[in-house]
């Protein structure tokens, strides 16, 4: 079982259509320890993992097996390998209404019954009860997968990847869903894996102290490069920053001068349903720009959609102008004054089958509206074609199809669409994601002028140069709480992301 | 493959596709208005035209019903067997009751708003999918209406199951709904009133922006389930006034009187999605679907095609339909 393995990842590249995902990257992974890879968001951890697990086929570079070059195109041929992968959404790789056994032995039953066409069950649940016992899992496997936690199901994933004999193992963000104890179970396990049985594991994880808790060796991405490899030992949890942050190019943000005015939003130990959120303590005053940092995961959309209504509120008060709101859903937040711009834009925020002008009013119809409630068209297509030209949505009428056209001009619309309703306090959720370097400079300015007249901002962003860029003052957010309360002037990327990954 | 080489062939085989996209439907019944009125040169006659108007006018109003459920991207199977209900209670007011005219019809609508609001908690509330929870209501409506005539049919003077003698008429005004011209009317103005409804008012954009994107309606600040909410129950009202309508033109009540009218309806509909290039449930696109139906109906039937043989052909035009929706989708 225990025999020695190793695993050399050389002048690995991979380019996406208008990105290089990754440049000339190394790795190396050996049986029996458990190595971290670490990088903010974009650097290009999950790319390449992915890679080793075969989900693409147009990199270069190679991949050498104990010193012997293998080909890795194909989910298939990484398996044959060993090589298993734990994906971050343990829900989109387990079948719900299977049962525990099912689930683990899936790539038995799909991929190595040969000509057989019976399933011998009682050897399917022995040979899960095995791969069970050998992670001191305890968990009977004739249960269905959908009655199980969120910690079990990715133990039955761990599971299925060691059933097919694993000798390597990459977990992907295993740890950012799970409890302290679970957390404290899924590392004994992994320790167990490694210095036990010879797996190699990989750890991907934003959270520092967890790296340094179990991990051994540590390799640091940004920008799509390896940047450094250490025994985790040799490096402190400033310097891993430091590494990961580099030196970015800077992007002008718009210089603003607001007279800040009174308390708009306060939230009083908001909670939401399912620990979406905990205890969230939060002011906005009128014309500033508020910051949520975080990385992906620490529960910043969670926070904008709890106060939009959108997730349910378990505990505490939201207050508006000093006057305590009650909000049950969206619908109710819109007429209380609140505005979201949500994060999945196709998704959440514009009607892509829809013209402009449709998009444009959808948050504020009953105001184009005359008796009967019939809508008055001219006045709204007047509106859209105002917010068209206030906003510079390229667009060549108001009557064109969303969909048509760019993530840019899509975004402004998504915005514009609450600049004619008229809300006290915006929110935004990473209101520049897939946005380019033009628009995103729109879109800065369109907040800053929100700000200038008084609004009330939040301004949700993993991307910390944006937070230090725009805001006034930020929280930052980890584990679905805010960690840290910051003013924007006296502090630094560094320390953002000190507080993100967990420092304290 | 040349198209490329030739851009200006390529955007003439473009406009001609789309312009049949979009108006294929109306085309197509054209063609079999032309083929039909070639073979027999009755068919085009005035009487026979305002006889297929006539005969599509139950099936248009119960179709606008689907249109309705369709508008939020839902679908309703129970408007067969609601049309059914309608028939019967309005039909047993009169007979059994002895009631006048509005109250009888109003009656009839209330009774079906009951089953609207439970359409509805199943779909919005209770979140069963609207194509099983309005299966399920099907039978159960269906059973509720033939358990309410008991299993049988009413008709004027015919006696209630356990011998009871009936009395009561069916009065001249509410035959008037059933025949023509009043019928073709009433069609029309539904028609009409759901085109303004639908394009027009604030109500009618947000079904269609709910249908479209619900998380995105519901983050925009629309009540969506409201307004899913009130999808179903108007589309069982437009269905409950099809059965009134069916229930004035035979003047009776009879079992699964309805049941008929789901396939057309739901064809009428989903043909309507591509008229005009509309690309959604509307009222008009529905009105024109029905009007093929139709047309291929009455033409099948002067032919002399036997009336067993016409569910294929009903069958085939909605495949056809369905494709035509769906194919361009991808």
């Amino acid at each position: 079982m225990a025999s020695q393995h190793r695993l050399d990842m050389q002048g690995i590249s991979i380019e996406f259509p208008g990105v290089k995902a990754l440049t000339d990257v190394d790795f190396t992974l050996e049986s029996g320890t458990i190595h971290a890879l670490i990088g903010a968001n974009g650097a290009g951890k999950s790319t390449l993992m992915k890679i080793l697990a075969g989900a693409y086929d147009t990199h270069t570079g190679q991949v050498l097996l104990d010193g012997q070059p293998v080909e890795i195109r194909s989910p298939r041929a990484s398996k044959q390998l060993g090589i298993e992968i734990v994906y971050q959404e343990v829900d989109t790789a387990l079948i719900p209404y299977l049962s525990i056994a099912e689930n683990i032995m899936l790539d038995v039953l799909v991929n190595n019954m040969g000509g057989r066409q019976w399933v011998n069950w009682p050897e399917l649940h022995r040979s899960a009860r095995k791969v069970l016992e050998r992670i001191g899992v305890r968990l009977d496997t004739r249960v269905l997968v959908q009655e199980l936690t969120l910690a079990q199901k990715q133990m039955v994933l761990i599971a299925r990847a060691l059933a097919g004999d694993a000798r390597f193992l990459i977990l992907d963000e295993p740890t950012a869903p799970l409890s302290n104890t679970e957390t404290e179970e899924l590392f004994r396990l992994m320790r167990d894996l490694a210095h036990n049985h010879g797996v190699g594991v990989v750890f991907i994880s934003h959270r520092l102290p967890e790296l340094f808790e179990v991990c051994e060796l540590i390799t640091v991405m940004r920008d799509g490069r390896r940047v450094a490899h250490h025994g985790i030992a040799d490096v402190s949890k400033k310097q891993i920053i430091e590494l990961m942050l580099g030196h970015r190019f800077d992007e002008t943000y718009p210089k603003r001068q607001v007279e800040l005015g009174d308390t708009l939003l306060e939230t009083r130990g908001l909670t939401a349903a399912d620990g979406a959120v905990t205890d969230v303590n939060l002011t906005v005053r009128a014309g500033e720009i508020v910051g949520i940092a975080g990385l992906v995961g620490a529960g910043k959309t969670e926070l904008c959609k709890t106060l939009f209504g959108a997730i349910e509120i378990k505990s505490g008060e939201i207050w508006l102008k000093g006057r305590p709101l009650r909000i049950t859903s969206p619908h109710s937040a819109v007429t209380q004054g609140l505005a979201l711009v949500p994060e999945e834009r196709r998704k959440e925020g514009v009607l892509v089958d829809e013209p402009v002008y449709v998009n444009l009013s959808a948050a504020s119809l009953s105001k184009y509206c005359g008796p009967f409630d019939m809508i008055n068209q001219r006045a709204e297509r007047e509106a859209a074609r105002k917010a068209i030209k206030d906003l510079g949505v390229k667009t060549p009428s108001e009557n064109q199809v969303l969909a048509y056209l760019s993530g840019g001009n899509q975004q402004k619309v998504a915005v514009g669409k609450w600049l004619i309703s008229k809300a006290e306090v915006y929110i935004f959720d990473e209101p520049t994601k897939g946005v380019d370097v033009g628009a995103k400079q729109e879109i800065f300015e369109l907040i800053g002028a929100l700000a200038k007249q008084g609004k009330g901002i939040l301004y949700a962003s993993c991307e910390f140069a944006e937070i230090l860029g725009i805001t006034d003052r930020a929280y930052v957010m980890y584990d679905h709480t805010i960690a840290k309360e910051l003013e924007t002037a006296q502090t630094t990327e560094e320390e953002l992301l000190f507080f993100s990954t967990g420092g304290k | 493959m040349k198209a490329t080489a030739h851009p200006s062939t390529a955007n003439w085989v473009g406009s001609a596709l789309s312009f049949i996209t979009k108006w294929g439907t109306v085309l197509t019944i054209f063609i079999l208005v032309a083929f039909f009125s070639i073979l027999m040169p009755s068919f085009l006659s005035a009487s026979n035209l305002v006889t297929i108007l006539r005969s599509i006018s139950i099936v248009t109003v119960i179709a606008i019903g689907v249109t309705m459920s369709l508008t939020v991207n839902g679908f309703d199977l129970s408007v067969g067997s609601v049309a059914t209900l309608a028939d019967s209670l309005v039909i047993s007011m009169f007979v059994w009751y002895g009631l006048g005219s509005v109250f009888s019809i109003v009656i009839a609508l209330a009774g079906c708003l009951v089953v609207a609001l439970l359409n509805a908690f199943l779909i919005v509330k209770l979140r069963i999918p609207d194509l099983l929870a309005t299966l399920s209501m099907m039978f159960i409506i269906e059973g509720v209406a033939m358990t309410y005539t008991g299993g049988g049919s009413i008709s004027e003077g015919m006696p209630r199951l356990d011998g009871t003698p009936t009395f009561g008429k069916l009065e001249p005004v509410f035959r008037l709904i059933g025949q023509s011209p009043t019928i073709i009317i009433i069609m029309l103005v539904v028609v009409a009133v759901v085109h303004v409804f639908l394009n027009y008012t604030k109500h009618g954009r947000y079904l269609y922006v709910v249908g479209g994107n619900l998380e995105a309606a519901r983050l925009s600040g629309i009540p969506v389930d409201r307004y899913r909410t009130l999808a179903y129950v108007l589309a069982t009202l437009f269905a409950a006034f099809g059965g009134v309508m069916l229930g004035s033109r035979i003047g009776s009540a009879q079992i699964n009187a309805g049941a008929g009218y789901l396939m057309p309806s739901v064809a009428a509909a989903y043909i309507g999605f591509s008229v005009g290039g509309a690309r959604r449930a509307n009222a008009i696109g529905t009105f024109v679907g029905a009007v093929l139906v139709g047309v291929l109906e009455n033409g099948l039937v002067m032919m002399s095609v036997p009336y067993y043989a016409m569910n294929i052909v009903k069958g085939a035009v909605l495949a056809l339909a369905l494709a035509a929706t769906y194919f361009r989708k991808r």
